[in-house]
Parts: structure tokens; sequence; C-alpha cells
């Protein structure tokens, strides 16, 4: 298990060879990885703020709780925070188990709590103005069916 | 009590500082976030619609009807936009 906050990018590739490499019972490996979207094609870029200690300790908490829960090998997430580009990677999610609908549903999982329950938030600034991403009710409604 | 408080996101930005420490008496949340309020229009218009804001006591989330007893950090910010 293991959480990462960082400013550096990651190489998914090399992150998905590692985290599946140690693996011996799984059968399943599922990766997310969230990008910066740039609707309307006037993103210049987005930064991330995160409140240190309470984000690998949230993470935590949900990544004991999808292990638990899915009966995981393995699971990470790398979440980065700082000043990003159009189609940059954000972040990442991975979760080992014995079979794919585990594995699938814990992804889920961890990407729903992370949304709205891990100390981020996002600032859009585009060439007229700047503005902090408003958290989505349904995101928030999300959560209810885990 | 001496009290750290933190602003995150939009509500650092209303407030000014992204962390001070704060000495209170206030029992619960709800009153620090009184007192703070009543202190300068900045903290009035940050703390202005409870509903759009979150806490957390000690990097936990939190209501803002719980206790501070025995708190030492207290981080106010909007709801969360991660992953």
């Amino acid at each position: 298990m293991a959480v990462r906050v960082q400013a550096e990018p990651f190489d998914l590739g090399a992150e998905s060879t590692a985290f599946a490499a140690g693996l011996r019972r799984a059968g399943a490996v599922v990766t997310f990885t969230g990008l910066v979207r740039d609707n309307g094609g006037a993103l210049q870029a987005m930064e991330i703020e995160h409140y240190p200690g309470m984000t690998e300790r949230a993470i935590a908490a949900m990544v004991d709780e999808a292990v638990t829960r899915w009966s995981l090998e393995d699971a990470l997430v790398i979440h980065r925070y700082g000043r990003l580009g159009p189609q940059d990677q954000i972040m990442m999610v991975a979760t080992a188990a014995p079979h794919r609908g585990d594995a699938f549903a814990a992804a889920e999982f961890l990407m729903d709590y992370l949304k709205s329950r891990a100390p981020f938030w996002k600032k859009e600034l585009a060439a007229d103005g700047s503005a902090w991403v408003a958290a989505k009710d349904e995101d928030e409604a999300a959560l209810k069916r885990w | 009590m001496v009290l750290d408080v933190l602003y995150f996101a939009w509500v650092r930005e209303r407030i000014g500082l992204g962390r001070e420490r704060v000495e209170t008496t206030a029992a619960t949340v709800a009153d620090l976030v009184a007192e703070l309020s009543a202190r300068e229009e900045r903290y009035a218009l940050a703390f202005a619609d409870l509903k759009s804001l979150r806490v957390a006591l000690d990097q936990d989330l939190a209501e803002f009807s719980a206790p501070l007893a025995g708190v030492r950090e207290v981080a106010f910010f909007p709801p969360m936009t991660g992953g």
C-alpha cells in the first residue's frame, strides 16, 4: 500500500509496471489516471492546493478501507499538487485483487472518495481570469453508493 | 486556549492569510466562527455561508457544532475537489 502526494510528474507506465511486478495472488490490476481537462480550450494552467498532513492521512484511511472491503492485494494512490498544464496527469489509482470485479470496485470507491474527501482544491487559470473549481452535488451523491 | 487556525482555497484568499494563531475561549467551532467574523469584515465575508464551508479539527472532518476542547488545529475550507 502506498500513498504519494507530490508536486513532480509521475511516469504512468513505470508506476503501473512496478505496481504489478510484486504481486503474488492477484489476477487483476486496475489503474485509473486523472488528467487536467480543458473544456473550452482556454485553460492555461490548473493550480492544485492541498492540506499537507491531512491529505496523506485522509487518503491512507480510504486506502485502508478499500483494502479491507475488497480484499485487495495492493493499492497505490499518487496525487499531484501545484501548477499543472492542460492534459497533464493529476493523479493515479491502482488496485490489485484476485478478480477484476473487486479491483474495479475498489478503484471506483477510491476515486469517489478522493473527489470529495481528500483535501485538494483546484483553481483554473485562463486568459480571462481564474476560478476555483466548485464541488459538484453528484460527486457528493456518488459517496452514497458505498 | 491557543489554536492554530488554517485557511485554504478561496477562504484563504478572502481572509488574506493561510494560517494564524488564535487565542480564544470559544467552546465550539461555531463559536470560533462567530468570534472571528466579529473581528473584521474579511472574516465575516469568508464565513458568510457556512453551508459552503467545511471544517477539520486536528485534520479530521468535523461539524460546526463540534466542541474545541483538546483541539490544537482548526482548518476551514470549501468542499474538496480532488481526483
